[in-house]
């Protein structure tokens, strides 16, 4: 057996050492931060999928408006991140309230539809936004200022950040799955009946946990807009949402690393494939079937049953 | 005998043409154990159900504690202290035993929103679920996952959750269900032990064990009490042999 | 209102795919896009529409039922997570193919010469008589799928599956062929509405997507199984989307000046189905007609 921390600490420390170790050119942070990123809104998935069995096809609409409140912002004239950044989160923790307690209600197989729809409500929203470049959508000139700097324009500034946000972010979520509230989701995962007999409502549970998921996805869609400097709709795209869903299920969902470990996976595959073909997705979706049919328990899987 | 700790009155229930639950009344004093028993298609799992919560009657109403809680959903009814356990058996496959007996104490026990600290190193709710899980003797097995456990070692981790909510009442469905002759053994002196501590509606299927166990008796047919009384009682009503024991012996 | 039709059409065979199966089915949008690709290749080879309908139909109806013998049959028993994924692979593995075979461009399919022109409705209100056509095709389907559910021994089996499919297995119904024909049923729809949709649409790549979620909003709102909850959510849908469309800006116009209105305008027309979906939801959480049992 593996140390139970020894996987976590060797992708952690994998993206701690990438720059020093001659992956510190622009394409290749900008592909790790990328990949960080979609890590940190891929484990606010997990928890969501994972944790309290909420499969969420709409994810991609939290990134998306908190990216959008970014651009907004931007063109406002205000790039303060003490203000950005939470409005960001919090506008993408309302969306995801508003719109989970409507789709909560529904549960299971409803719920996929309906995550998938709102977030489709979400793209032809922000496609419809001529003034923020509709369709073509919007470039951002400079990155958010912290504390009146431009230090997230350092790169390694910027990738030190991101890690250390997404290591915050495996931690919490760690800690919220093993806390009181964790154990009513996982409870409410496994047998939503036995834990109303015990005298929990589920619903304030999961929505609860719908929301913080969202908040997550928000952060990460405004820390996306500034590591692209340029926002459109097809960052919600419901191919989006799918993408982030494979990244959990890739990387394995038992726990929280894996999805950290399948958004890795999931860029460089795509870079990989990319340039080896334009039509790279012929390969990827069938991969994609496959990872769904047969790798159960994801890379994570793979990883432990050799250790 | 002091207040019912459980009344039900005229409790009826229709799906469609058919009645399921025709004017049903009946109490729970403190400490008692009342058994429900009729054969197969009597309604006795329907009445379950409007008793835990799962389905509304369509007349008659249902008290609980001095409170009238018959539009109460099920989780409402269960902070009040109305602890029920499934006939199929409901543990959680993917929690050890203990998380599955925690879980039910900390139902009772602060709020379930607290985000940070671990729920396993709680000392207060582990302390009070393993105290449930001695009572029916599953002490042993805490750390093994619910999932792997025997069949009846489920029955009893089920009695175990029930107790860890330290409920008033117990609603117990079929709890000998699908057990062996040694774990009805158990169960049955398990469940002899609670009495008086509980009060307990019982329903079940077995007869030696109810008859064993009850203090009072309703006999359920198409659903509805035809007798209710002590099981010297029951043994002795002619319509009750006529309509029940008669096609079991 | 042709739009709705064509909606139900492609709703009817995930709705009852998904009540019979428990199988959520993302590429069901795919089958639509084949449909119209097909029609489109059809109709530029035998320079006939008939000949391409016809044509057209079989092999997407064999489309289908490959995709259900490659992938979708291995899929039943899980869970709706994998089923989620596995058909999305699918999907983007078909539209990368026909952006492959057809290319990236929209193909433009001519409007057959019997259909071309408009019904005068009343002076200075034309209405094109293809859309028309689409608008009795989609009812004929209707009607005749509605025949079909109701009053044949096969939609008897149909509804009692998706009421309680372990039941029709109990009684030992092939559960497998009734499947692959409830499976083949709807591709062919999706197929049709996608043949149909061909000339008054333009045939792209990724056209299925849009559809496709349009229809589950449809099947969610209708109540997952019913055919005829399907048909009226679809026409609502259709409805909430062309009047939202066509009248919003307007109505925007009212409370604002023409440039914004016109932008708040699309932008709330974009919304509104998803929040009547909402609306309907919050009232009614399993849909107009829940079929399901339990």
């Amino acid at each position: 057996m593996l140390h139970r921390y020894a996987v976590p600490l060797a992708i952690f420390g994998a993206l701690a050492l990438a720059p020093l170790l001659g992956f510190g050119a622009g394409h290749s942070l900008s592909l790790l931060a990328r990949a960080m990123i979609l890590g940190l809104g891929a484990v606010g998935l997990s928890v969501l999928v994972g944790g309290a069995g909420l499969v969420s096809l709409g994810h991609a609409a939290s990134f998306g408006i908190g990216a959008y409140a970014v651009v907004m912002l931007d063109a406002a004239g205000q790039t303060n991140a003490g203000v950005v950044f939470p409005v960001a989160v919090l506008a993408a923790a309302v969306f995801a309230l508003l719109t989970g307690a409507v789709a909560i209600r529904t549960a299971g197989v409803n719920f996929i539809m309906i995550t998938l729809a709102f977030g489709q409500m979400a793209f032809f929203t922000a496609a419809s936004l001529s003034a923020y470049g509709g369709d073509d959508g919007y470039t951002l000139y400079a990155r958010t200022r912290l504390f009146g700097t431009r230090l997230l324009e350092n790169r390694w500034f910027f990738h030190y950040l991101l890690l250390a946000l997404l290591v915050l972010a495996w931690v919490a979520g760690r800690r919220l799955l093993a806390s009181r509230f964790g154990r009513v989701l996982r409870a409410i995962r496994e047998n939503p009946l036995r834990v109303q007999a015990l005298g929990f409502s589920p619903y304030p549970y999961q929505l609860l946990a719908y929301t913080l998921a969202g908040a997550l996805g928000g952060l990460a869609g405004a820390l996306l807009a500034n590591a692209t400097e340029f926002v459109a709709p097809s960052f919600i795209a419901w191919q989006r949402s799918g993408d982030l869903l494979f990244m959990v299920i890739l990387g394995g969902l038992g726990q929280l690393h894996g999805a950290v470990l399948g958004a890795l996976a999931f860029v460089l595959l795509e870079e990989y494939l990319a340039e080896l073909t334009p039509h790279w997705r012929l390969i990827f979706g069938p991969l994609l079937v496959l990872v769904a049919l047969y790798l159960k328990g994801g890379l994570l899987g793979l990883v432990q049953r050799r250790g | 005998m002091g207040e019912p700790l459980l009344e039900l009155r005229g409790l009826t229930k229709a799906f469609g043409a058919l009645k399921v639950t025709q004017d049903v009344s009946l109490t729970v004093l403190p400490g008692e154990i009342h058994a429900v028993i009729g054969p197969n298609g009597a309604g006795k799992t329907t009445l379950v159900h409007q008793v835990s919560g799962t389905l509304g009657p369509d007349a008659g109403s249902i008290h609980f504690a001095g409170r009238d809680v018959t539009r109460l959903p099920l989780a409402r009814r269960a902070r009040l202290g109305l602890a029920r356990s499934f006939q199929i058996t409901a543990v959680l496959p993917g929690f050890s035993v203990l998380e599955n007996a925690a879980l039910a104490v900390q139902a009772r026990s602060g709020s379930s929103f607290r985000f940070w600290r671990a729920a396993a190193t709680e000392a207060a709710l582990n302390d009070t679920a393993l105290d449930a899980l001695a009572r029916v003797g599953l002490q042993d097995r805490a750390t093994t996952l619910a999932g792997d456990l025997s069949h009846g070692e489920r029955r009893q981790l089920e009695l175990a959750i029930a107790l860890a909510m330290q409920p008033r009442l117990l609603l117990l469905d079929e709890p000998l269900a699908g057990a062996g002759p040694e774990e009805t053994e158990r169960l049955v002196g398990i469940l002899a032990g609670l009495k008086a501590r509980y009060g307990i509606l019982l329903v079940e299927h077995d007869m030696a064990a109810v008859f064993a166990l009850a203090d009072r008796i309703s006999v359920l047919v198409y659903g509805q009490v035809i007798a209710t009384g002590t099981p010297g009682e029951i043994r002795a009503n002619a319509e009750v042999r006529a309509a029940y024991l008669g096609e079991d012996h | 209102m042709q739009f709705g039709v064509l909606l139900f059409l492609v709703a009817a065979g995930l709705t009852l795919v998904f009540g019979v199966m428990d199988f959520i089915n993302l590429a069901h949008g795919v089958q639509y896009m084949l449909g119209a690709y097909l029609g489109a290749s059809f109709a530029a080879a035998t320079g006939s529409f008939w000949w391409a309908l016809l044509l057209a139909l079989p092999v997407a109806l064999l489309a289908g039922l490959l995709l259900e013998w490659l992938v979708f049959r291995h899929l039943y028993a899980r869970d709706h997570l994998a089923q989620v994924l596995a058909t999305f692979g699918v999907i983007l593995s078909l539209n990368q193919l026909v952006r492959m075979v057809w290319g990236s461009a929209p193909l433009q399919v001519p409007v057959p010469a019997l259909l071309e022109g408009g019904i005068q409705l009343m002076p200075g209100l034309t209405w094109p008589t293809y859309r028309a056509a689409i608008l009795l095709a989609g009812l004929a389907t209707a009607g005749l799928l509605w025949l079909v559910v109701e009053r044949t021994r096969v939609g008897a089996l149909v509804r009692a599956g998706a009421s309680n499919a372990p039941m029709v297995a109990a009684l030992g119904v092939d559960i497998h062929r009734l499947f692959m024909l409830v499976f083949g049923c709807g591709a062919m729809l999706a197929g049709f509405a996608g043949v149909m949709a061909a000339p008054i649409l333009s045939v792209e790549p990724g056209m299925g997507d849009t559809v496709l979620i349009l229809a589950f909003v449809v099947i969610v709102i209708g109540g997952i199984g019913s055919v005829r909850g399907a048909f009226i959510a679809a026409l609502l849908v259709g409805l909430i989307e062309t009047l939202g469309r066509s009248l919003m800006p307007d109505l925007m116009r009212l409370f604002l000046a023409p440039s914004p209105a016109r932008q708040t305008g699309a932008a709330l027309a974009s919304m509104l189905v998803y929040v009547a979906m909402a609306g309907i939801l919050a009232w009614r959480p399993r849909g107009l007609f829940p079929v399901r049992a339990g």
